[in-house]
């Protein structure tokens, strides 16, 4: 038992590798759906899938891996998690905005309608807030 | 290391290549500009992810900062290159 502390424990080779695998396929399924799905309004949900599950997966593996390696606890990595969680948000709104102000400009005829029952005839055109703030 | 690890890591590896392919074929096939800039955040995430699945390969923590790096960076270019869509300019 003594000598196993020297290198990782057969428990953290496991975790980590299994961990790796899961966050590197959530990673491949995301960016597989962005080349796959027809319209840009469905292709802004796919990355969000490697971007929460696939770093919060791989981060965990580093965590694990590192901390087993007999040199202490091995925090750094929760700042990716963290910092890519807070902002992988605020590029989607930022990127959602430009695709609906170019599509108010140039009208798209894929842009999402809403359901009729819903929103009746004023289907294409976006809540009128962000539009006095975003003509330039 | 053990062969679990090993191979887990290989395969990690290899998934993390065909996700940058697609998100490359998006961003050169992509219709419009937004399309592309989608791609490229994708793009520079899965970059990222595989800078640290290299970080675990190679057992050393300095792949760690060069993530950290490109997901800073990634971020405020992801941002600027949506301003400049929605505006026309960066600073303004």
């Amino acid at each position: 038992m003594n000598d196993a502390l020297a290198t990782s424990p057969l428990w953290a080779d496991i975790a980590t590798a299994v961990l790796v695998v899961v966050g590197a396929s959530f990673a491949a399924v995301g960016s597989f759906g962005l080349l796959r799905m027809p319209t840009f309004y469905r292709r802004i949900h796919t990355p969000t899938l490697g971007a929460t599950l696939g770093v919060w997966s791989i981060t965990l593996a580093t965590i694990i891996f590192f901390s087993t390696q007999g040199y202490g606890l091995f925090l750094h990595a929760v700042l990716i998690s963290f910092f890519v969680g807070l902002t992988a948000p605020i590029t989607t709104i930022f990127v959602m905005r430009v695709a609906l102000f170019r599509d108010r400009r140039k009208p798209n005829p894929k842009a999402p309608v809403p359901p009729a029952s819903s929103a009746p005839s004023t289907a294409p055109t976006p809540p009128a807030a962000p539009a006095t703030t975003e003509t330039p | 290391m053990t062969p679990i690890l090993f191979w887990g890591l290989k395969a990690a590896l290899f998934l993390l290549a065909v996700a940058m392919l697609c998100a490359l074929a998006r961003l050169l096939i992509g219709p419009t500009a937004q399309d592309r800039v989608i791609a490229l955040d994708c793009l520079y995430i899965n970059g990222m992810l595989m800078m640290l699945v290299l970080g675990i390969v190679y057992a050393s923590s300095v792949y760690f900062e060069a993530a950290m790096l490109i997901a800073l960076f990634g971020f405020v270019g992801s941002t600027a290159m949506a301003k400049f869509l929605l505006r026309g300019e960066v600073i303004e």
